[in-house]
Protein backbone atom coordinates (compact mmCIF):
# COMPACT_ATOMS: atom_id res chain seq x y z
CA UNK A 1 0.00 0.00 0.00
CA UNK A 2 2.77 2.36 0.63
CA UNK A 3 4.67 1.58 -2.44
CA UNK A 4 0.93 2.09 -4.06
CA UNK A 5 1.01 5.73 -2.57
CA UNK A 6 4.84 6.56 -3.92
CA UNK A 7 3.29 5.92 -7.36
CA UNK A 8 0.21 8.19 -6.83
CA UNK A 9 3.04 10.75 -5.14
CA UNK A 10 5.02 10.58 -8.41
CA UNK A 11 1.77 11.65 -10.43
CA UNK A 12 1.04 14.22 -7.96
CA UNK A 13 4.52 15.73 -8.56
CA UNK A 14 4.61 15.58 -12.37
CA UNK A 15 1.08 15.60 -13.63
CA UNK A 16 2.28 16.86 -16.43
CA UNK A 17 4.09 13.93 -17.43
CA UNK A 18 3.03 10.53 -19.63
CA UNK A 19 2.53 8.02 -16.84
CA UNK A 20 1.78 4.93 -18.36
CA UNK A 21 0.64 2.00 -16.35
CA UNK A 22 4.44 0.28 -17.00
CA UNK A 23 5.95 3.46 -15.32
CA UNK A 24 3.86 3.38 -12.56
CA UNK A 25 4.32 -0.19 -11.53
CA UNK A 26 7.95 0.39 -11.70
CA UNK A 27 8.13 3.06 -9.50
CA UNK A 28 6.18 1.07 -7.07
CA UNK A 29 7.76 -2.29 -7.96
CA UNK A 30 5.14 -4.19 -8.76
CA UNK A 31 3.52 -6.07 -11.90
CA UNK A 32 1.85 -4.32 -14.58
CA UNK A 33 -1.25 -6.41 -13.84
CA UNK A 34 -0.89 -6.13 -10.19
CA UNK A 35 -0.71 -2.54 -9.93
CA UNK A 36 -3.47 -1.47 -12.09
CA UNK A 37 -5.75 -3.37 -10.12
CA UNK A 38 -4.78 -2.74 -6.98
CA UNK A 39 -4.68 1.01 -7.66
CA UNK A 40 -7.99 0.72 -8.59
CA UNK A 41 -8.99 -1.32 -5.53
CA UNK A 42 -6.85 1.31 -3.06
CA UNK A 43 -7.98 4.82 -4.07
CA UNK A 44 -11.59 4.22 -5.93
CA UNK A 45 -10.46 5.59 -9.46
CA UNK A 46 -7.84 3.53 -12.04
CA UNK A 47 -4.74 5.42 -11.91
CA UNK A 48 -5.08 7.18 -15.54
CA UNK A 49 -8.25 8.61 -14.51
CA UNK A 50 -6.46 9.96 -11.09
CA UNK A 51 -3.96 11.65 -13.31
CA UNK A 52 -6.66 13.68 -15.45
CA UNK A 53 -8.44 14.78 -12.25
CA UNK A 54 -4.84 16.29 -10.94
CA UNK A 55 -4.53 17.42 -14.77
CA UNK A 56 -7.43 19.22 -14.34
CA UNK A 57 -7.05 20.52 -10.77
CA UNK A 58 -3.72 22.38 -11.95
CA UNK A 59 -4.99 23.64 -15.22
CA UNK A 60 -8.05 24.92 -13.09
CA UNK A 61 -5.66 26.48 -10.90
CA UNK A 62 -3.44 28.44 -13.53
CA UNK A 63 -6.28 30.06 -15.24
CA UNK A 64 -7.33 31.13 -12.63
CA UNK A 65 -3.99 32.52 -10.84
CA UNK A 66 -2.08 33.41 -13.59
CA UNK A 67 -1.95 34.77 -16.56
CA UNK A 68 -0.74 32.28 -18.92
CA UNK A 69 -2.67 31.98 -22.20
CA UNK A 70 -4.65 28.82 -22.48
CA UNK A 71 -2.54 27.04 -25.14
CA UNK A 72 0.64 27.23 -22.77
CA UNK A 73 -2.12 26.09 -20.21
CA UNK A 74 -2.75 22.99 -21.98
CA UNK A 75 1.15 22.29 -22.88
CA UNK A 76 1.72 22.98 -19.44
CA UNK A 77 -0.74 20.34 -17.83
CA UNK A 78 0.05 17.37 -20.02
CA UNK A 79 -2.20 17.60 -23.04
CA UNK A 80 -0.93 17.20 -26.21
CA UNK A 81 -3.14 19.58 -28.16
CA UNK A 82 -5.49 22.45 -27.09
CA UNK A 83 -8.34 20.80 -28.88
CA UNK A 84 -8.01 17.81 -26.72
CA UNK A 85 -7.63 19.72 -23.38
CA UNK A 86 -10.53 21.91 -24.19
CA UNK A 87 -13.16 19.17 -24.54
CA UNK A 88 -11.73 17.04 -21.94
CA UNK A 89 -11.87 20.34 -19.48
CA UNK A 90 -15.25 21.18 -21.03
CA UNK A 91 -16.84 17.36 -20.53
CA UNK A 92 -15.65 17.12 -17.34
CA UNK A 93 -16.62 20.37 -15.53
CA UNK A 94 -18.87 21.51 -17.79
CA UNK A 95 -17.06 25.22 -18.92
CA UNK A 96 -14.58 25.90 -21.35
CA UNK A 97 -10.82 27.53 -20.17
CA UNK A 98 -12.04 30.85 -21.00
CA UNK A 99 -15.45 30.47 -18.65
CA UNK A 100 -13.44 29.15 -16.14
CA UNK A 101 -10.72 31.77 -16.00
CA UNK A 102 -13.25 34.40 -15.66
CA UNK A 103 -15.28 32.51 -13.29
CA UNK A 104 -12.26 32.68 -11.21
CA UNK A 105 -11.37 36.19 -11.28
CA UNK A 106 -14.95 37.26 -10.96
CA UNK A 107 -14.74 35.76 -7.60
CA UNK A 108 -11.63 36.49 -5.45
CA UNK A 109 -11.21 34.55 -2.74
CA UNK A 110 -9.49 34.93 0.50
CA UNK A 111 -6.65 32.67 -0.57
CA UNK A 112 -4.20 33.68 1.89
CA UNK A 113 -5.73 31.69 5.08
CA UNK A 114 -5.35 28.31 3.22
CA UNK A 115 -2.47 26.32 1.95
CA UNK A 116 -2.55 26.67 -1.92
CA UNK A 117 -2.18 23.31 -2.27
CA UNK A 118 -5.52 22.60 -0.58
CA UNK A 119 -7.05 24.77 -1.77
CA UNK A 120 -6.91 24.13 -4.82
CA UNK A 121 -7.66 20.31 -4.57
CA UNK A 122 -11.08 21.65 -3.66
CA UNK A 123 -11.41 21.52 -7.88
CA UNK A 124 -9.98 18.53 -8.27
CA UNK A 125 -13.03 16.81 -10.22
CA UNK A 126 -14.45 13.76 -8.60
CA UNK A 127 -14.55 11.81 -11.38
CA UNK A 128 -16.67 8.20 -10.55
CA UNK A 129 -17.33 7.31 -14.11
CA UNK A 130 -15.02 7.34 -17.13
CA UNK A 131 -14.83 10.74 -19.14
CA UNK A 132 -15.48 8.60 -22.10
CA UNK A 133 -18.77 7.04 -20.65
CA UNK A 134 -20.00 10.80 -18.82
CA UNK A 135 -19.75 11.92 -23.15
CA UNK A 136 -22.00 8.86 -24.31
CA UNK A 137 -24.80 9.88 -20.95
CA UNK A 138 -24.90 13.54 -22.40
CA UNK A 139 -25.38 12.62 -25.88
CA UNK A 140 -28.08 10.19 -25.36
CA UNK A 141 -30.05 12.89 -23.53
CA UNK A 142 -29.44 11.21 -20.37
CA UNK A 143 -29.46 13.19 -17.57
CA UNK A 144 -26.15 12.89 -15.82
CA UNK A 145 -26.30 15.46 -13.78
CA UNK A 146 -26.64 13.22 -10.02
CA UNK A 147 -23.06 13.11 -10.52
CA UNK B 1 -1.11 29.67 28.91
CA UNK B 2 -2.50 26.90 30.48
CA UNK B 3 -5.50 26.55 27.84
CA UNK B 4 -5.52 24.96 24.83
CA UNK B 5 -4.71 22.33 22.44
CA UNK B 6 -2.09 20.45 23.94
CA UNK B 7 -1.46 16.93 22.44
CA UNK B 8 -2.56 15.67 18.49
CA UNK B 9 -1.99 12.28 17.51
CA UNK B 10 -1.10 10.80 13.78
CA UNK B 11 -1.59 7.25 13.76
CA UNK B 12 2.03 5.36 12.69
CA UNK B 13 2.59 2.15 11.53
CA UNK B 14 6.25 1.32 13.62
CA UNK B 15 6.58 3.70 16.59
CA UNK B 16 9.94 3.02 16.53
CA UNK B 17 10.32 3.78 13.11
CA UNK B 18 8.15 6.96 13.85
CA UNK B 19 10.28 8.02 16.23
CA UNK B 20 14.13 8.29 14.57
CA UNK B 21 12.05 9.92 11.85
CA UNK B 22 10.26 12.67 13.86
CA UNK B 23 13.32 13.08 15.82
CA UNK B 24 16.43 12.30 14.06
CA UNK B 25 15.44 12.98 10.09
CA UNK B 26 12.97 16.47 11.51
CA UNK B 27 14.80 17.43 14.80
CA UNK B 28 11.65 17.13 17.06
CA UNK B 29 12.33 16.35 20.92
CA UNK B 30 10.86 13.03 22.46
CA UNK B 31 8.46 14.84 25.56
CA UNK B 32 7.02 11.20 26.83
CA UNK B 33 7.82 7.74 26.52
CA UNK B 34 5.84 5.81 28.52
CA UNK B 35 5.16 1.82 28.63
CA UNK B 36 2.25 0.04 30.02
CA UNK B 37 2.44 -4.03 28.58
CA UNK B 38 1.93 -3.94 24.74
CA UNK B 39 0.80 -0.02 25.04
CA UNK B 40 3.11 2.76 24.40
CA UNK B 41 2.30 6.52 24.97
CA UNK B 42 4.94 8.17 22.91
CA UNK B 43 4.64 11.92 22.46
CA UNK B 44 7.04 14.58 20.62
CA UNK B 45 7.65 17.89 20.22
CA UNK B 46 9.15 21.11 18.18
CA UNK B 47 11.68 22.34 19.92
CA UNK B 48 10.21 25.74 18.99
CA UNK B 49 6.98 24.71 20.51
CA UNK B 50 6.94 23.44 23.94
CA UNK B 51 3.34 24.03 24.76
CA UNK B 52 2.61 21.21 21.95
CA UNK B 53 3.27 17.63 21.67
CA UNK B 54 2.71 15.90 18.83
CA UNK B 55 1.50 11.98 19.87
CA UNK B 56 2.96 9.25 17.48
CA UNK B 57 0.45 6.26 18.25
CA UNK B 58 0.28 2.70 16.95
CA UNK B 59 -3.39 1.84 16.50
CA UNK B 60 -3.74 -1.81 18.13
CA UNK B 61 -4.78 -3.79 20.79
CA UNK B 62 -5.89 -2.82 23.72
CA UNK B 63 -7.52 -0.18 22.44
CA UNK B 64 -8.36 -0.92 18.87
CA UNK B 65 -9.20 -4.71 17.63
CA UNK B 66 -6.80 -6.32 15.27
CA UNK B 67 -8.98 -5.84 12.51
CA UNK B 68 -9.86 -1.76 12.82
CA UNK B 69 -6.05 -0.87 13.31
CA UNK B 70 -5.31 -3.57 10.21
CA UNK B 71 -7.60 -0.60 8.63
CA UNK B 72 -5.78 1.86 9.77
CA UNK B 73 -2.92 1.49 9.49
CA UNK B 74 -4.05 1.14 5.29
CA UNK B 75 -5.60 4.48 5.62
CA UNK B 76 -2.24 5.80 6.47
CA UNK B 77 -0.60 4.29 4.26
CA UNK B 78 -2.85 5.46 1.37
CA UNK B 79 -2.41 9.08 2.79
CA UNK B 80 -5.97 9.54 3.18
CA UNK B 81 -5.18 11.56 6.68
CA UNK B 82 -6.13 15.00 7.35
CA UNK B 83 -3.39 17.27 6.06
CA UNK B 84 -0.29 18.47 8.35
CA UNK B 85 1.58 21.84 8.20
CA UNK B 86 5.08 22.32 9.46
CA UNK B 87 5.98 26.00 9.22
CA UNK B 88 9.17 26.55 8.84
CA UNK B 89 11.93 29.77 8.74
CA UNK B 90 13.70 28.44 5.22
CA UNK B 91 12.15 26.22 3.48
CA UNK B 92 14.82 25.60 0.73
CA UNK B 93 17.31 25.04 3.75
CA UNK B 94 15.20 22.83 5.38
CA UNK B 95 14.67 20.83 2.00
CA UNK B 96 18.02 20.49 1.16
CA UNK B 97 18.90 19.43 5.19
CA UNK B 98 15.99 17.02 5.79
CA UNK B 99 16.53 15.36 1.99
CA UNK B 100 20.56 15.19 3.11
CA UNK B 101 18.96 13.03 5.84
CA UNK B 102 16.98 10.64 3.83
CA UNK B 103 13.30 12.45 3.94
CA UNK B 104 10.90 11.40 1.43
CA UNK B 105 9.96 14.29 -0.43
CA UNK B 106 6.86 14.28 -2.73
CA UNK B 107 6.95 17.87 -3.95
CA UNK B 108 10.12 19.78 -4.16
CA UNK B 109 10.36 23.55 -2.57
CA UNK B 110 7.75 25.91 -4.90
CA UNK B 111 7.06 29.60 -4.66
CA UNK B 112 3.33 30.44 -5.27
CA UNK B 113 1.62 33.70 -3.52
CA UNK B 114 4.57 34.92 -2.07
CA UNK B 115 5.46 31.58 -0.11
CA UNK B 116 7.61 29.05 -0.68
CA UNK B 117 6.04 25.28 0.51
CA UNK B 118 7.23 21.83 0.15
CA UNK B 119 5.43 17.83 1.09
CA UNK B 120 7.25 15.43 1.82
CA UNK B 121 5.86 11.97 4.13
CA UNK B 122 6.68 10.27 7.15
CA UNK B 123 7.59 6.67 6.71
CA UNK B 124 4.07 5.54 7.48
CA UNK B 125 2.40 7.80 4.89
CA UNK B 126 1.60 10.87 6.75
CA UNK B 127 1.38 13.38 4.11
CA UNK B 128 3.51 17.10 5.43
CA UNK B 129 3.48 20.52 4.02
CA UNK B 130 6.08 22.26 4.72
CA UNK B 131 5.87 26.38 4.52
CA UNK B 132 7.65 29.18 4.86
CA UNK B 133 5.24 32.11 5.29
CA UNK B 134 5.12 34.81 2.98
CA UNK B 135 7.59 37.73 4.30
CA UNK B 136 5.77 40.60 5.84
Amino acid sequence: MRRLLRAKDRMDAASHEDWPVERLAHVSGVSVAHFARSFKQAFGVPPHRYLLTRRIERATALLRDTDLSITDIAFHTGWASLGTFGRTLHDVTGESPGAIRMRGRASPREVGRVPACFLSAADRPDLTIAVSEKRRRLAGGINGSEE
Amino acid sequence: MSQGVEVVGLYVRDQEEALAFYVEKLGFRVHTDVRNGAYRWLTVQHPDQPSFQLGLFAPGPPVLDTETAQALRTIVAKGAMPPLVLAVDDCRAAYDRMRARGVEFTQEPMSRYGGVDAGFRDPSGNGWKMIEARRP
